[in-house]
C-alpha cells in the first residue's frame, strides 16, 4: 500500500515514541544538573576543610572577624587584611575599567564608523587574550615605576594601586564588549524617537540608549567584579606578598587570592592550621563574590528600564 | 482661491533622494499648506517613507544617503551646508509607525524632549497641556510616574504624539502612525489629527487609502517611475477630494479605485 493511501485510511493521532527527543532532553538535563553538582561539590569541600579550621580551639569567630592580623602560624586569625586588600584592588580595577569600558562601548556602538569599529575590535580582543602573568609583570615593571614617577617616594615597589589599575585594563575588554552588545541591542526605534525630538547624538546615547541597556551593562559589571575579586596572578606578582592591614593603595598588601596562591605553593603539611586556613579564606572569597553579585543585581534591578 | 493665497509650511524644489547611486525618490515638487493634513499615498516601496524622512533629515542616519534639490522651510533650505539637522528636528517632529516611547515614566517621556530643548517654564503644566493635546490626559493623569510601557499600544502612540507637541514643532510628520493599532485606537488617532491641524501642519504617510480620504486635505500620490529605474516620484498632488473622485492621472485612478497596488 502506498504512503498516501495509508494516510487516507486512518487518522492516527496516537502518541509516538521519539527516542531522539528523550535523549536530547536527558542530555540537557544532565548538563544542567552537572553544573549545579560541581558548584555544590566545591562548596562542600570548602566547607568541610573550613569546618576543621574553625574547629581549632585557637580560632574563634571573634578573632576571625574582630582582629586585623593574619598569621595563622603564630595564632593570629584576623581575616580583614586579606579582605580589605581584595576589595581595594577590585575597587581600583572597577574604577578604571567601568568608565573606560563604557566609553569604549559607547564609542563602538554609537559613534564609530564601520571602518573604525573593524580596526578597534580586534585590538580589544588581543587585550583580552594576554595571559595574566604578562599583566602581572606589566604592573610590576611598567605601572609601578610610572606611579612612582607621578606620586613620588610613597609608592612601594609592590602596591595595590598598580595591581588594581592593571587588573582594570585586563577587565576592560570584557566590560566593553558586553556593554557594546547591550547597547547595540537597544532598538533602533528608540534612537530614532530621540533624534526626532531634536536630541543630539550625545543626549541620545547617554539619556536614552544607555539607560535602556542598563541591565546588560549591569551583567558586565557583575562579571567584571567577579573577575577582579577572583584574579590571582596580577595581584600575586604586583600587589605584595604578606598580609598587611592598610587602606593606602600605594602600600603593599596581599589579597585573599594572592595569599592562597603563595601559601599553597610552598611546603604545606596536610591538616596543619595553615592548610585548613586556606579553605576558610576561599570560603570567605566565595561569600564576598556572592554578596557583591547580589548587591549589584539589586542595584541594577532598582535602576533598570525595560523596553518593549 | 486666487485672491486668498494659501500659506505654505514647507515645499520641495526638484528634490532627489539618493541611496548611493540609486535615486530612491526623484524630482519631487510639492508645496505643503500650513495647518492642513497632507497625505502621501502609494504602493509599497515607492519611497513614501523616504520622502517623509527627508523633511526632518532622518535619512542622515543612512550612511550612503544624500539629497539634491531643496526643501524650503520659511525660505531656508534644510539641506544647505550651514543648517544644523538637530535644529531642523526641533522644528519638525515625527511620529513613527510603531509606538516608540522612551523606557522612562509617562511624565518623563513628555518632559525629556522639552528639557533637552531648553524649556524653562512650568514643566507640570507643559506635561498636562501636551497630554490633553494628545487626548491622553484623562487616562494617565493618575499614573504619570508609571512606566510608559504599561500603556496600551494606542495610548503609547498618543504619548508619542504628546511628546512631539510638547516641543511645539511647526510640522508633525507621521509615518503610518496607526498601522500597528486596532481600529478603535486608529479612530482616536484620526480624530486627534483633526484637532492637531488647528495648530500644526501634518504630513502623514499611509497605506490605508480610506484613512487618507478621511483625514487629509491634500494628497500626494507616489508611484515608481515608468522608465523602470525603480525610482519613486509624486505623480499627482492636489486636494484629496479631487484625487479620490476625479484624478488626472490614469495610474492614480487605478490605484485609488483598487485596480492595482
Amino acid at each position: 500500500m502506498t504512503y498516501i493511501a495509508s494516510k487516507m485510511n486512518q487518522l492516527d493521532l496516537s502518541k509516538k515514541f521519539r527516542p531522539g527527543e528523550s535523549l536530547i532532553q536527558a542530555l540537557l538535563f544532565l548538563a544542567g544538573f552537572l553544573s549545579i553538582f560541581i558548584t555544590l561539590a566545591i562548596v562542600y569541600e570548602l566547607g568541610k576543610e573550613a569546618w576543621l579550621f574553625f574547629g581549632n580551639p585557637d580560632v574563634t569567630f571573634a578573632k576571625f572577624f574582630g582582629t586585623t592580623t593574619w598569621q595563622p602560624g603564630i595564632g593570629h586569625f584576623g581575616i580583614w587584611p586579606l579582605v580589605t586588600s581584595t576589595l581595594i584592588t577590585s575597587l581600583i580595577a572597577m574604577v578604571v575599567s567601568l568608565p573606560l569600558g563604557l566609553a569604549v562601548a559607547l564609542y563602538l556602538s554609537e559613534y564609530a564608523s564601520p571602518k573604525a569599529r573593524s580596526a578597534l575590535k580586534p585590538i580589544l580582543e588581543i587585550l583580552a587574550g594576554i595571559p595574566t602573568v604578562v599583566y602581572g609583570y606589566f604592573a610590576l615593571l611598567f605601572m609601578t615605576p610610572l606611579l612612582q614617577k607621578i606620586f613620588g617616594e610613597g609608592v612601594g615597589v609592590y602596591n595595590m594601586a598598580s595591581a588594581g589599575i592593571v587588573m582594570g585594563i585586563m577587565i576592560l575588554p570584557l566590560i566593553s564588549s558586553m556593554s557594546e552588545d547591550a547597547l547595540s541591542a537597544v532598538p533602533r526605534a528608540l534612537r530614532e524617537g530621540a533624534y526626532a525630538m531634536g536630541a543630539t547624538k550625545f543626549e541620545t546615547s547617554i539619556q536614552v540608549v544607555l539607560p535602556a541597556a542598563l541591565s546588560g551593562i549591569g551583567a558586565a559589571l557583575i562579571i567584571g567584579i567577579s573577575r577582579a575579586v577572583g584574579e590571582t596572578m596580577i595581584v600575586a606578582i604586583a600587589a605584595g606578598s604578606g598580609p598587611n592591614f592598610t587602606f593606602n593603595p600605594f602600600k603593599a598588601a596581599e589579597t585573599m587570592t594572592g595569599h592562597i596562591a603563595r601559601i599553597s605553593g610552598g611546603d604545606l603539611s596536610y591538616n596543619s592550621i595553615d592548610y585548613t586556613s586556606l579553605f576558610a579564606i576561599a570560603l570567605m572569597l566565595f561569600l564576598v563574590t556572592l554578596v557583591l553579585n547580589l548587591v549589584s543585581q539589586a542595584v541594577i534591578n532598582r535602576f533598570r528600564q525595560r523596553y518593549e | 482661491m486666487q485672491n486668498n493665497q494659501p500659506e505654505i509650511a514647507i515645499e520641495t524644489k526638484n528634490l532627489f533622494i539618493f541611496y548611493g547611486s540609486f535615486a530612491a525618490v526623484s524630482e519631487v515638487n510639492i508645496k505643503i499648506e500650513k495647518q492642513k493634513v497632507t497625505a502621501i499615498i502609494g504602493p509599497s516601496g515607492c519611497g513614501k517613507s523616504t520622502l517623509l524622512r527627508a523633511f526632518n533629515r532622518m535619512n542622515d542616519f543612512v550612511p550612503s544617503s544624500y539629497v539634491t534639490g531643496e526643501i524650503l522651510l520659511q525660505g531656508q533650505n534644510l539641506y544647505s551646508k550651514n543648517i544644523d539637522p538637530v535644529e531642523v528636528r526641533r522644528k519638525i517632529g515625527m511620529v513613527f509607525q510603531k509606538p516608540n516611547p522612551f523606557p522612562k515614566s509617562i511624565y518623563e517621556n513628555i518632559s525629556w524632549g522639552a528639557k533637552i530643548n531648553g524649556f524653562k517654564g512650568n514643566m507640570d503644566e507643559l506635561v498636562e497641556q501636551s497630554l490633553r493635546g494628545a487626548a491622553l490626559w484623562d487616562e494617565v493623569k493618575d499614573k504619570l510616574k508609571k512606566s510608559a510601557y504599561e500603556l496600551s499600544g494606542g495610548q503609547q502612540q498618543r504619548l508619542c504624539i504628546a511628546r512631539t507637541i510638547a516641543i511645539q514643532p511647526e510640522i508633525i510628520l507621521m509615518d503610518e502612525p496607526a498601522s500597528a493599532l486596532d481600529p478603535i485606537s486608529t479612530l482616536r488617532i484620526e480624530e486627534l489629527m483633526q484637532e492637531l491641524k488647528q495648530n500644526y501642519t501634518i504630513i502623514i504617510v499611509t497605506h490605508n487609502m480610506q484613512q487618507a480620504a478621511r483625514v487629509s486635505d491634500y494628497t500626494a500620490m507616489m508611484m515608481l517611475e515608468k522608465d523602470g529605474s525603480r525610482s519613486g516620484t509624486v505623480i499627482e498632488f492636489s486636494e484629496t477630494k479631487r484625487i479620490f473622485t476625479n484624478p488626472k492621472d490614469k495610474r492614480t485612478e487605478d490605484y485609488v479605485t483598487g485596480r492595482f497596488g
